[in-house]
């Protein structure tokens, strides 16, 4: 049964606990984040100090603020008085509580106990209990950062759940980094009611999200929780790193297949099972996730390399070696088709290599034809950015703007652009992903390539090997879903 | 030999004979074998059956026999009746009061080159697992193996097949076919079929499963269960 999450994720107001004049505490930081996020709905600051914290009026008690005006209450507030707090907010309507404050299970035996009366209470008053000592929760639908950190993200159609706060945070980080946005993001905290997998659930019924990513540390119940992560994944994808993976599993087996069973092991088998994309670690999940969320699934695994210069497209194919993608020779049709737009010295095979003569349309006509021809699952774009890394120098050096430089540095910087946004509409129009990958991700994301698929929320990444494992995670999930008719 | 499982209920390992019959029953294919308390006992029942052939492999195999090869309790490669004789002789004189209840067991020799291994364990936070790998005495080393939540579909199975990392064993293999995939598929829906048939089932291994003209044949089961 999935829980009903809106009351935290699009909640009408919110009030935040433990609001004082202090930039350091908790609760001036949850304000101040809720702030500058734009909530879109209405704030009451709490706190014992009467006044005004960054111009909003802080009141005395929950008892002062109007009845069915907050959905959400945000507690950074000691564990001696949440109880009460959650108690008077019950009676004022509010349905959410996010318990960012520690003092619980992670402080020993007492705060295990204080934990266990927190949810008893939560549970008594039927309030969503959240955390406690986790760090926040966003939606950029209803723009609010209710956060004890940063950062803030920009409007996706992913959405991560992590039972530990900076993964969260790593995560979000990516995103702004990359512009492949996020729609909810929350930090599972100790997880005393709501734990990772209700998030999943709730998240698969959100039609503002396309994708789920989660960090998951410990299962409590392997197995429910592979039936619910199942029934998940044939919804939405998700792409989950597991923590603590590599610590056996420590049992004496007598038999060959018990000693074999390590946790590591178990989990994966689980994951394939459930159609739960498993990645090695954080930042490729996050490629991973980012990938699905801005691409259309692909049918199958054919892959076609288009390169401005020869040895990007050698690493690429060379990458695919160990994983389930193919690229396919050039199909005779295609390889006549792209005649006409090249030079005979073109490399006529897989890698395209356009050996750098195309002129101001021939990648993105490439780029259609490629991805519009039957027998190709996926398009992997290598070499854009090369025109602005040179644009770029001449624009830094001393002889700008004259020499005619200034025609050539705007001309190369457009095409860099050009290709960039041919890639999404190309991508768009046929439902062939068209993967992008060039090291100026990394190392120039102002350039116009990159700034350009980072302005259309759209995943560039940083090698073409990056590239290539993300795509064949995609693909292993194609099939999983294929062979299961989902 | 008992141990504590999880569960706190005890376990036991039953001999290779029962552990045979446990699995076969449920359509596992184990290599034709048959038991007996003595020489002549065991030699009647060879010329009873005419499912074996020579040459044949003798164990001596009880509960209490858990590492037969490392006590020289299993003899390989016997070609004719007599060294047959020679050697069960052998492996009765050669059981210890601490073995308690052995049988010798006989089954034909089977011919392929390549090991796999199979099994179930019943995990404390999963529930029963099944389990493919590479196998054989090498299997512990090579760690080439995937499992899945027992039950598991038809489509389950060939995705487990899938996993295996030394997918060049099962293609065409020095003059041998290539694996037969729907016989191990079939063997890995039937091992879940032994789990759920036989709750008190804790874990079963077929090491080696030694593939035969392509098709997995068990030649060696272990089964451990509750009491």
């Amino acid at each position: 049964m999935t829980r009903d999450l809106t009351a935290l994720f699009d909640p009408r107001g919110i009030i935040v606990t433990g609001v004082s004049s202090h930039p350091g505490k908790f609760g001036f930081v949850a304000l101040h984040n809720l702030l500058t996020a734009g909530y879109r709905g209405e704030i009451f600051a709490v706190g014992r100090e009467a006044g005004e914290v960054l111009g909003r009026p802080v009141f005395g008690t929950i008892d002062d603020i109007p009845e069915g005006a907050a959905d959400l209450l945000f507690i950074c507030t000691p564990a001696a008085v949440n109880e009460q707090l959650l108690r008077a907010a019950a009676a004022k309507g509010v349905r959410a509580a996010f318990v960012a404050a520690g003092g619980y299970r992670e402080a020993g035996t007492y705060g295990a106990a204080a934990e266990q009366s927190l949810l008893a209470t939560a549970e008594e008053l039927g309030i969503l209990l959240a955390g406690p000592n986790g760090q926040g929760v966003i939606s950029t639908p209803s723009a609010m950062c209710a956060q004890i950190v940063a950062p803030h993200a920009p409007r996706g159609n992913l959405s991560l759940v992590s039972q530990s706060g900076n993964i969260a945070s790593a995560w979000l980080n990516l995103s702004n980094h990359t512009g492949v946005g996020v729609a909810r993001s929350v930090s599972a905290g100790n997880a005393a009611q709501l734990g990772v997998i209700d998030y999943l659930e709730w998240f698969a019924d959100d039609p503002q999200t396309k994708v789920s990513l989660a960090y998951i540390e410990t299962v409590q119940d392997g197995r429910a929780a592979f039936e619910r992560l199942r029934a998940i994944s044939t919804r939405k994808p998700i792409v989950v790193v597991k923590g603590g993976a590599s610590a056996a599993g420590a049992r004496a087996a007598a038999s060959h297949t018990g000693a074999l069973a390590s946790n590591d092991a178990i989990f994966d088998g689980m994951c394939r099972q459930a159609g739960v994309i498993r990645a090695p670690d954080p930042e490729q999940a996050f490629e991973t996730a980012a990938t699905l969320a801005t691409q259309p699934l692909p049918r199958g695994n054919r892959v076609v390399v288009v390169t401005s210069a020869g040895g990007w497209g050698v690493a690429a194919v060379d990458a695919m070696a160990r994983t389930v993608l193919d690229p396919i020779p050039l199909p005779g049709n295609l390889e006549a088709a792209i005649d006409e737009l090249l030079p005979p010295r073109w490399s006529r095979s897989n890698p395209i290599d356009t050996v750098g003569a195309e002129t101001r349309d021939t990648i993105p006509r490439i780029l259609e034809l490629v991805a519009g021809h039957r027998q190709v699952d996926a398009v992997l774009l290598l070499g854009m950015g090369i025109l602005s890394n040179t644009a770029a120098m001449m624009r830094r050096g001393q002889f700008y703007p004259d020499h005619g430089l200034e025609r050539i540095v705007n001309f190369r910087e457009r095409q860099d652009a050009r290709y960039a946004r041919a890639a999404a509409e190309v991508a768009a129009r046929t439902g062939t992903p068209v993967l992008v990958a060039t090291e100026l991700a990394d190392t120039s994301p102002e350039t116009p390539g990159p700034a350009t698929m980072r302005a259309a929320g759209m995943m560039c990444h940083a090698s073409a090997g990056r590239a290539i494992r993300s795509l064949d995670q995609i693909v292993r999930h194609a099939r999983w879903r294929s062979a299961r008719g989902t | 030999m008992a141990h504590a499982c999880y569960t706190d209920a005890v376990s036991v390992t039953l001999s290779e004979a029962e552990s045979r019959r446990l699995v076969a029953e449920h359509g596992v294919a184990v290599s034709p074998f048959v038991t007996g308390d003595s020489t002549s006992a065991i030699l009647a029942a060879m010329n009873a059956d005419e499912s074996l052939y020579y040459p044949v492999v003798a164990k001596l195999c009880g509960r209490r026999i858990a590492h037969k090869s490392e006590r020289g309790l299993v003899r390989l490669g016997i070609n004719d009746q007599q060294s047959l004789r020679t050697h069960c002789d052998e492996l009765l004189a050669a059981a210890e009061p601490a073995d308690g209840d052995v049988k010798l067991l006989v089954t034909s020799m089977a011919r392929g080159s390549r090991e796999l291994i199979a099994g179930l364990h019943n995990d404390p936070q999963f529930g029963l697992l099944v389990m493919l790998g590479v196998g054989g005495v090498l299997a512990e080393a090579f760690g080439d193996v995937t499992f899945r939540l027992a039950p598991i579909t038809e489509t389950d199975a060939e995705e487990m097949i899938g996993d295996l990392s030394a997918q060049a064993l099962l293609g065409e293999f020095r003059g041998e076919p290539a694996l037969h995939r729907q016989a191990l598929i079939d063997l890995l829906l039937a091992l879940c079929e032994v789990g759920a048939a036989h709750r008190e089932v804790v874990a079963v291994d077929l090491n080696p499963l030694i593939l035969v003209d392509g098709r997995p044949l068990a030649v060696d089961a272990l089964a451990e269960v509750t009491q």
